[in-house]
């Protein structure tokens, strides 16, 4: 098979796209990649806690020094890593529409696409949301880790995801206070040793808990959380105001699908996943065999994930144009697909494994 | 899956949800020498503990989301693994007559220094007693995680797990 | 203790994170008022430094700030040099940047010439 020589365009420089990007370059392909944002690495440098799995997971290691790792490799490597350039759209086989700086447009004749855009924090709404001081927990953490500035004094944290839990412990580090957190749910959703470490610094959970609105003249300057019944419904008598001036939402991610739904990639619906996703087969490649996705557009799960799927779809890809031969991308194949199914493992990651055998389950029929 | 377990509704596990995973040293066992307490009992990907003991003490295997088993035979209580479990969940308690010693993890700003008096506190944030501030270390290895080493009255060996924030 | 908890809006100490960095300052203009901000920041997080409350108010009336924090929602957009609707989440401060709260959807401002001569200076 002769290598063509038309580039790959990755799109969005988080762990998913710089993996991918990564194993092209190192396979010799021709790789464009590209973000939005004005620094890559996506929400790596946010994640100032050490990571968990085994150490071919980089376990012990902080999130932003994975990410200073995977930019000097990038770095190293040479490659072609374009910031501050937005896709808009695609044209007829596979080229990629970029505008750079929000002034320059061009056209890449792309061979092969990788999306990995990422996703969204959920919103919910309740009276007096809109307030400054209601944000999501991904803005605080924005704020605190990457401008270091804090949004408020003394925060409640709607949502006990592993989202909420370490956004709070962050927000406590950055030197905020978190009144509480609640959760809707009868029970805490994210991992025991998150909550535990919470608890012990005198944080209190509320489970089966709901806001019922946020107060304030100009702000938040307090919030009025309620007990819920099995079916989310308010009880009465049960309100409690806490004094509180920022209230961080966390009640989920959903994928950012926007530029695989332009592309013509097909979605399905996988609620445990966060909702429409691209359809997907084991090597990442969507229903256009040309196009890939990897990282949280391919569902929610965690950086780790979508490392391993960035590398699948990069290898994939790679073999794909002739850049490498059919023996070395089965045996890496094997390998990323090893560490990937280690994380996918026990009683959080099997609900996430089950979820991605359904998709690509329809993503293998064609 | 988490029926109505302190861990799922409180955000801290009991000391019988502790206990039933076995991952705890009775009070013979700390009467007899320093041990770890590990209070993860979760079947998560993890093992960072079982790569850090120079002992070969901790043992995870394969699948890695095992719980943790320790041998208290082979552990030196050298505290390597305290700062190395990414959900600083590792501590090292011991008694020296009627007073404790618990090592344990610290990330927050005020840093204790030693000779410090501080709370400690329980699981659940609640202040049992006074401490003192035995010592601080700061290893570069430990990767930010600081290991501070507070002492207390020994009858609150079991409870406590940290310092007020 | 050793020492006092970190209260105030910038985070100059962090256990992880390390003491802040000292970077190039860049005065930026918010409502005419001069402010101080970091170079290579975006305008939202020096607005927040510098304590300000609400970035812009509705059609209502009612205030807002900010919400996603990185460019998704456009909750914290502000007039900028005269454009309103600009995203200060993903806006790097620039020298001498003239920032403003916008009602609505705001108006385009467009600087008279000689205005615009003066301030080249």
């Amino acid at each position: 098979m002769q290598p063509s020589s038309k580039p790959t365009v990755v799109i969005g420089a988080g762990p998913a796209g710089l993996c991918a990007a990564i194993e092209l370059k190192k396979a010799g392909a021709p790789v464009i990649l590209m973000d939005e944002n004005a620094k890559p690495g996506g929400q790596l440098f946010k994640q100032i806690h050490k990571f968990f799995g085994s150490k071919e997971h980089k376990a012990g290691v902080r999130g932003f020094d994975i990410g200073n790792e995977l930019l000097a490799e990038s770095l190293q490597l040479g490659i072609d890593v374009r910031l501050n350039t937005e896709v808009v759209g695609f044209g007829k086989d596979h080229k990629v529409w970029a505008v750079e700086n929000r002034s320059r447009s061009y056209i890449v004749d792309a061979d092969r696409i990788i999306i990995a855009a990422g996703a969204t924090e959920n919103s919910l709404s309740f009276e007096g949301w809109t307030l400054p001081g209601v944000m999501t927990a991904g803005c605080a953490q924005t704020l605190i880790n990457v401008h270091r500035v804090l949004p408020g004094k003394s925060v409640l944290m709607v949502g006990s995801g592993n989202v909420g839990v370490i956004v709070a412990y962050q927000l406590m580090q950055a030197g905020a206070d978190v009144a509480a957190i609640i959760e809707a749910a009868p029970n805490l959703g994210g991992y025991g040793v998150h909550t535990a470490k919470i608890r012990r610094a005198g944080v209190p959970f509320f489970t089966s808990t709901t806001i019922i609105k946020a107060e304030g003249k100009e702000s938040v300057e307090r919030a009025v959380i309620a007990n819920i019944d099995s079916r989310f419904v308010p009880i009465a008598d049960t309100e409690k105001v806490l004094e509180v001036d920022t209230i961080c939402i966390a009640v989920g991610l959903t994928p950012s699908i926007e530029l695989a739904s332009l592309a013509g990639c097909k979605m399905m619906y996988v609620s445990e996943l966060g909702g429409n996703m691209p359809i997907h087969n084991e090597y990442m490649q969507t229903t256009d065999g040309s196009i890939y996705v990897a990282g949280d557009i391919a569902g929610i799960e965690e950086a780790s994930t979508a490392m391993e799927e960035g590398r699948l779809a990069g290898i994939h890809a790679a073999w794909s144009m002739g850049y490498m031969s059919a023996k070395e991308m089965q045996s890496k194949t094997e390998q990323t697909r090893e560490r990937l199914g280690a994380l996918r493992q026990g009683i959080y990651g099997f609900k996430r494994y089950t979820a991605k055998e359904r998709v690509v389950q329809r993503g293998m029929t064609k | 899956m988490n029926d109505r377990i302190s861990l799922k509704i409180n955000g801290a596990p009991s000391l019988e949800e502790l206990q039933k995973a076995g991952m705890l040293p009775t009070i013979e066992e700390l009467e007899k020498k320093a041990c770890v307490c590990i209070e993860c009992i979760e079947e998560i990907p993890c093992n960072p503990c079982e790569t850090s003991c120079p002992q070969n003490a901790i043992t995870i295997g394969y699948p890695i989301t095992n719980l943790p088993v320790i041998d208290r035979e082979k552990c030196t209580a050298c505290g390597l693994c305290i700062p190395a479990c990414p959900g600083l969940a590792i501590t090292i308690k011991s008694i020296q007559g009627d007073r404790a010693r618990i090592r344990f993890p610290w990330e927050y700003l005020p840093m204790p220094v030693r000779g410090d008096k501080v709370k400690m506190v329980d699981r659940m944030g609640q202040v049992l007693c006074d401490g003192i501030i035995i010592a601080a270390q700061t290893a570069v290895r430990n990767n930010k995680t600081v290991v501070l080493t507070a002492e207390f009255p020994r009858q609150f060996i079991e409870e406590i797990i940290s310092i007020r924030r | 203790m050793a020492e006092s908890a970190q209260r105030s809006v910038r985070i100059e100490k962090h256990p992880i994170l390390g003491d802040l960095p000292s970077t190039e300052e860049v005065t930026i203009y918010f409502e005419g008022k001069a402010l101080k901000a970091r170079a290579g920041e975006p305008i939202m997080s020096a607005l927040v430094a510098a304590g300000v409350g609400v970035f812009r108010y509705t059609k209502k009336g009612l205030p807002r700030r900010m919400f996603c924090g990185i460019g998704r929602c456009t909750d914290c957009i502000m007039n900028v040099d005269g454009v309103p609707g600009v995203r200060t989440c993903v806006t790097e401060v620039r020298e001498g940047m003239k920032i403003e709260r916008q009602i609505g959807n705001g108006s385009w401002k467009v600087q008279k010439d000689e205005e615009a001569g003066n301030a080249a200076q």
